[in-house]
């Protein structure tokens, strides 16, 4: 589409560009195509895609339910018949077992690091742009938080719910916030005192206006890429809480709870432990090249035109 | 007589820190703005051009603080307004140009967006119609391919094209006050006539007032109508753009003045450089602030601080000498 005409400087262009067809839709679909250029990042995506649906589906790709146990057939090694994974050794098969552990990692991988994120870039940003006394309280009661060792404090949150997906969810997003509140509220501070802001408010902007419009797309990447570094991660705490049984109960497993448990019989049957080990650390690394294809794709100057 | 001033200030005073230690750095400036009209507020580096602009808005940052004054616009006190009145006065009434095209687009937001913000903050009309008139602002400026380009990103596109979306975002609502601070400081030579020319003209456009904020002398013969010469937070000299040239009175324009290098000057005639260094606001000398470099300075000059007196309609000078000289002849 060509813009007919010169630029007036007269009353005129107005009128005259007014007459003119409106301009195409913004490109909505750039970010996903940015995205989709990254192929570690694509690679990343389709495989966690994958191993979201297969454990989703588990019920109904799973030949045996979880903590059904073969007495028969104790540490049985990958390949065993009737057992495409093996067993552990109490006879359970590894396959059911990682497929119906994998869809509590997932849960507490992702959804307090997403719940939190949001949650302490609220925070973050709120402290960053308003500084004074909302400073103070917001950060200063993130200090108290942000005291305890991070496991201790899941420890002492979960210890006082009662044992379950849900306890050891809301348990991570409260250790969580204050980490994303640190780095939203260093984000903001670097942004603020950048002249476009000053202009911004030159041009009357409103401190909401600023705050959606100027700061959040400027602070929004460093907290995404943080966010899916931690999903890794926090299948590991996850684990942890789950070991001191106050996360998921046994016999339901999760990947961490599965390592933890196989490394009585390391030696006898390595592919207990190692099997949802590498679940464990494909799953992170997964996430890890979504969160770099997502902060390039967020960044504008990577866009080509 | 000129036609109403549209805005009035009246002893604008801002101060940075405490009441004990802490600078003066705008010091009792008082000036109308004309509709039409250009006023240049010249200066060094740090004698408190860009902090009269920001006053004017009332963006000056903590520590500062505008601790007196009247800033009157159509009859009304911008220091009384609240917060959110001043909002609408901010884009609204009064556009500003800033300095560095560079660094004053945000980097996330495409172009068309962020001069649609501007027009959505003070017009309550619907995204797709801000983006509208966000395409014809961009084409009076000059951005010919506005059509595309609303949806481009600000490292799209050169510091000159940037200078223009930013005029176009300061115009955008057709304020009748253009605060321009060295909008051509960061611009090649070449584009910087460009966009100059491109200020007269949309200035001329809408009738509105110019404060254009600058150091070179070149781009206020260029586009002034009145001169004030600031130093040291206080308004030295104000006069017609001729008179600033041709008859300069204050020590301190004159100074300036030889400091220009002219093309056409022959090279015998040296720069003369100021000497000296620029006052410490926290601590200013005693009596004229210019008194410590000023070759003329007398002993009474560093008793007295001298007011800014007229010296005729539309000349004034804070200068004992000159003021003296007056009464002399």
């Amino acid at each position: 589409m060509t813009v007919p005409g010169s630029p007036s400087l007269t009353k005129s262009g107005r009128q005259e560009a007014a007459s003119l067809p409106m301009p195409p839709p913004a490109q909505r679909g750039w970010r996903l195509k940015s995205f989709m250029r990254d192929r570690g990042a694509l690679i990343a995506a389709i495989f966690l895609l994958t191993v979201a649906a297969v454990v989703i589906l588990a019920p109904l790709l799973s030949p045996y339910t979880a903590d059904e146990a073969d007495n028969l057939a104790r540490n049985a090694p990958m390949g065993s018949a009737g057992h495409l994974l093996g067993t552990d050794q109490q006879g359970r098969d590894m396959l059911a077992r990682v497929l119906f552990g994998g869809r509590v990692s997932l849960i507490v991988g992702v959804v307090p690091t997403i719940v939190a994120g949001m949650i302490g870039l609220a925070l973050g940003m709120l402290a960053g742009f308003f500084r004074g006394l909302a400073d103070q309280i917001i950060m200063r009661c993130l200090d108290v938080i942000f005291a305890f060792p991070m496991v201790l404090l899941a420890i002492a949150i979960a210890g006082a719910m009662r044992p379950g997906v849900l306890t050891e969810v809301i348990a991570i997003t409260v250790v969580l916030i204050p980490y994303f509140a640190r780095l939203a509220r260093t984000a903001t501070d670097n942004v603020l005192p950048m002249p476009f802001i000053e202009a911004a408010r030159a041009a009357g902007g409103s401190p909401f206006t600023l705050l959606l419009r100027y700061v959040l797309p400027n602070v929004f990447s460093p907290v995404v890429v943080y966010a899916t570094t931690l999903m890794g991660l926090m299948i590991v705490v996850g684990s942890g809480l789950s070991f001191l049984g106050l996360g998921v109960q046994p016999p339901t497993a999760d990947w961490g709870a599965m390592v933890a448990e196989g490394r009585v019989v390391l030696r006898k049957a390595p592919h207990v432990t190692v099997l949802p080990g590498i679940l464990i650390l494909v799953v992170s690394l997964a996430f890890n090249f979504i969160g770099d294809g997502i902060r390039d794709a967020l960044d504008p100057r990577t866009i080509r035109r | 007589m000129s036609p109403s001033p549209c805005l009035v200030v009246k002893n604008l005073t801002t101060r940075f820190g405490s009441d004990r230690a802490g600078a003066t750095v705008v010091d009792g400036v008082s000036f109308d703005l004309t509709p039409g009209r250009t006023m240049a507020l010249v200066g060094e580096s740090g004698s408190g051009k860009s902090a009269t602009a920001l006053s004017l808005m009332r963006l000056i940052e903590a520590p500062g603080r505008i601790i007196a004054g009247k800033i009157l616009l159509d009859g009304r006190d911008l220091l009384s307004l609240s917060e959110r009145e001043m909002e609408d006065v901010r884009g609204g009434q009064i556009g500003m140009v800033f300095q560095d095209p560079l660094t004053s687009l945000n980097p996330a937001l495409t172009i068309g967006r962020q001069i649609a913000e501007t027009i959505l903050a003070h017009n309550n009309i619907s995204y797709a119609e801000a983006e509208k008139q966000a395409i014809d602002l961009l084409l009076r400026v000059g951005v010919t391919d506005a059509v595309e380009r609303v949806h481009d990103y600000p490292h799209h596109f050169s510091g000159g094209m940037r200078q223009r979306v930013l005029i176009a975002s300061a115009i955008s609502c057709a304020p009748a006050i253009i605060i321009a601070d060295e909008p051509t400081t960061a611009l090649d030579v070449t584009v910087q006539a460009k966009i100059l020319r491109l200020l007269h003209d949309l200035q001329l456009e809408m009738h509105a007032s110019m404060l254009l904020i600058t150091h070179d002398l070149g781009v206020v013969a260029a586009m002034a109508d009145t001169v004030m010469v600031m130093y040291a937070g206080q308004i030295v000299e104000r006069a017609d753009v001729d008179t600033i040239f041709h008859n300069p009175r204050h020590p301190y324009t004159k100074a300036l003045l030889a400091c220009v290098a002219g093309i056409e000057d022959d090279r015998s005639v040296p720069l003369e450089p100021i000497t000296g260094t620029a006052p410490d606001l926290t601590d200013p000398p005693k009596g004229c602030r210019f008194g410590p470099r000023c070759p003329m300075v007398q002993d009474s000059c560093l008793r007295t601080d001298p007011k800014l007196r007229a010296l005729s309609n539309d000349h004034a000078v804070a200068c004992i000498l000159v003021a003296e000289e007056k009464v002399d002849a």
